[in-house]
């Protein structure tokens, strides 16, 4: 087990109803946390065009995450 | 120099903030919250933005526009918060010794800006519904994954 904080955004946040939250699981990668906070806020949306930071790094689905990191899930972008 | 801003953008002061004798043009783009998107009526945007990584991205995303297409100064300013409509929510500015780089630069940036960096868009629409740009839509029409 992990302990891994995930920050949410946007979209994310309102359907987590919290900002932050620090969360136990199993996770290799941040595939693994995207995917666990799906299930756990009932959230739709695929990862295809969302992105994810690990410790405010721009990161990969496939990139590790190590206990402690703090992992930013970032719904699609729509800038300007 | 990219930067966040919560208040209006002073467009004349910025462009003054390029100035630079070894250019020969100068090229902006702004862009401006409208009053419809895919056939709803808008009333106001919200945009929200992570800050750090903003900064962080933008400025890559200059490097890379100098890379390719040199200029001489560049300035993006990207407005978070409640706007109005007909306000400006993000300007880019180039400036370059000749036309060509100072209007592929903006474009670029524009471009990259509004794909890349953690910037999100929520429309209030005149029913009282509102939605995230890009979030259900996407997932809606099958265009995500």
């Amino acid at each position: 087990m992990k302990t891994i904080t995930v920050r949410y955004f946007a979209m994310f946040r309102e359907h987590a109803g919290v900002a932050e939250e620090p969360l136990s699981l199993e996770a290799e990668t941040a595939r693994d946390v995207f995917e666990f906070t799906r299930d756990r806020h009932g959230s739709t949306e695929p990862n295809g065009h969302c992105k994810v930071a690990i410790n405010d790094h721009m990161a990969d689905w496939d990139t590790p995450v190590s206990d402690g990191d703090t992992v930013l899930l970032f719904p699609p972008v729509a800038g300007g | 120099m990219i930067e966040v801003t919560e208040t209006p953008i002073d467009t004349s002061a910025l462009q003054r903030s390029l100035a630079n004798h070894a250019a020969g043009g100068y090229c902006a783009f702004e862009g401006w919250v409208r009053n419809e998107n895919e056939g709803q009526v808008v009333e106001r945007l919200e945009y929200e933005a992570y800050e750090p990584l903003v900064i962080a991205e933008g400025e890559k995303v200059l490097a890379e526009a100098k890379e390719r297409f040199p200029y001489l100064e560049a300035r993006c300013v990207h407005r978070v918060g409640l706007l109005e409509l007909g306000e400006c929510a993000v300007w880019i500015g180039v400036a370059s010794a000749h036309r060509d780089e100072a209007f592929k630069a903006c474009r670029y940036m524009i471009d990259e800006i509004k794909v890349r960096l953690p910037i999100w868009k929520k429309e209030h629409y005149a029913n009282g519904d509102s939605g995230w740009v890009n979030c259900e839509r996407c997932a809606a029409h099958g265009i995500a994954d």
